[in-house]
């Protein structure tokens, strides 16, 4: 059955690579779906007062244009996007007055109870397609390669929308050993990288990110693996300022994991965009041999 | 240790507000410290998120004022999944952020950016960023 995916606004700009290489995925591993029409910005953080619902709208929007399409399923790739819209979702399923106020407010839309089930592409890889299935698709193992799998904040808290559990997660360590990849567990998995402390405060969180990439680097990663376009700010375009910095920093890799998926589903590594990743992550894929040297 | 003794009268109407913007009861905080170990940006907080519940138990909002915590607070959740207590701290912190953004009182400025930073910052770390730290 077809499904709604919603982009988000980062996907279509800065983060081409995820949304570019998902999609590719996507045909690959033949999910049937549509890009949502009409689709407003979620928000990017859910609001965590209890007398404002008006940030609660604009998702609320985004999941009432799904049901429109009659789709029962929305996927999201930027783990904030999924955050946001299946918090507002939990509310808009569990909280009868606020569901009152916020139907009751938008009265051109049609009321909405939380009929749509909000996913992120690594649960639907487990739940829908499945590990074996995936690995059965697999044209490229990424054999050697030692990935850190990085989870960050909001795939994993708060627990109500947690893809799983919120301390010891285990979803995308399973997901790189499917695509053949030596996965490297490392106590930072779940920190967060400083989020948009990198407007209020970027010295703190440059400090923050620097931690975590040193922790993978120590326990032997040769590359990152995330989902979240803030994570990848923080944690790959700002590795300059980390390593000019923090003289013990080391520069490593960083990879949406769907990039990974992409390359190792045999897909031409254009629709991967590497060119928006450091310059060395097309270069470890090209030393590895799981890309020819062409790509860019 | 000598104990100094200090006199301080608790500000009811603020810890209120606090309640009724989190909707949170910090009075269920045993000061377990959990989630100030937890805090990832804890090097750079002024007041640790326990110390943010025991001062909230008390009242003493000029204390509260002048810290930078939750305006280095990242939302990243980990201390309120760990909280033993069940209390959403990260919701307290929006509320004490919220309790001055809506004063109009902005915590940066959106015009103060540069060209370069406007132009290098992806979407999502200015719009987060905007909707957490200005009013
Ligand atoms: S979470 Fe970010 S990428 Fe997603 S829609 Fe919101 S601002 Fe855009
Ligand atoms: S680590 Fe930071 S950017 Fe990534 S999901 Fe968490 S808060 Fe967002
Ligand atoms: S973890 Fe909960 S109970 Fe423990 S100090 Fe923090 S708020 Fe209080
Ligand atoms: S939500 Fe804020 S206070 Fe709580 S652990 Fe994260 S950064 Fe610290």
């Amino acid at each position: 059955m077809k499904i709604s995916y919603y982009p988000g606004c980062t996907l279509k700009t800065k983060a081409k690579n995820l949304e570019r290489s998902a999609l590719a995925c996507f045909d690959v591993l033949g999910i049937d779906y549509e890009e949502l029409p009409r689709w407003n910005c979620c928000g990017a953080v859910y609001s965590l007062a209890d007398d404002d619902l008006l940030h609660i709208i604009a998702p609320v929007r985004d999941l009432i244009r799904v049901k429109e399409r009659g789709h029962d399923t929305v996927m999201t790739l930027c783990s904030m996007c999924y955050n946001t819209l299946a918090r507002a979702n939990e509310l808009m399923k569990n909280d009868e007055k606020k569901r009152y106020t916020i139907n009751t407010f938008m009265d051109e839309e049609p009321d909405y109870a939380g009929e749509v089930k909000v996913v992120h592409f690594l649960d639907y890889l487990r739940d829908v397609i499945g590990w074996d299935k995936l690995r059965e698709q697999i044209k490229v193992p990424l054999n050697d390669l030692k990935v850190a799998p990085y989870y960050g904040c909001t795939l994993l808290r708060p627990r109500e929308v947690a893809l799983d559990h919120p301390d010891n997660p285990t979803i995308m360590q399973t997901f790189l050993e499917t695509l053949g990849t030596t996965v490297v567990n490392f106590p930072s998995a779940t920190v967060c990288c400083g989020s948009y402390q990198v407007l209020g405060n970027p010295d703190a969180a440059l400090k923050v990110s620097h931690g975590i990439l040193n922790d993978a680097v120590k326990h032997g990663a040769e590359a990152l693996a995330l989902a979240c376009p803030l994570c990848d700010y923080n944690l790959g375009f700002r590795q300059d300022a980390i390593l000019n910095n923090f003289p013990d920093a080391r520069e490593i890799p960083v990879y949406y994991f769907t990039q990974l998926l992409a390359v190792a589903l045999g897909t031409d590594p254009a629709v991967s965009h590497f060119e928006l990743n450091r310059a060395g992550s097309v270069q470890l894929l090209k030393s590895k041999k799981f890309i020819s040297g062409t790509a860019s | 240790m000598p104990l100094e003794i200090i006199k301080f009268s608790s500000d009811e109407k603020y810890k209120k507000k606090v309640m009724e913007i989190s909707g949170q009861n910090f009075h269920k905080c045993y000061q377990c410290g959990t989630c100030s170990g937890s805090c990832p940006m804890a090097e750079h907080l002024t007041i640790l998120p326990r110390r943010v519940m025991a001062l909230l138990q008390l009242g003493v909002k000029e204390e509260l004022d002048k810290s930078n915590t939750p305006w280095t607070c990242a939302s990243c959740h980990t201390c309120m999944v760990r909280c033993p207590r069940g209390i959403d701290i990260a919701k307290v912190m929006e509320a004490l952020r919220l309790i001055r953004l809506r004063q109009n009182i902005n915590q940066i400025e959106p015009s103060n950016l540069t060209k370069k930073e406007i132009v290098g910052l992806p979407q999502i770390a200015m719009v987060s960023g905007f909707r957490k730290l200005t009013s």
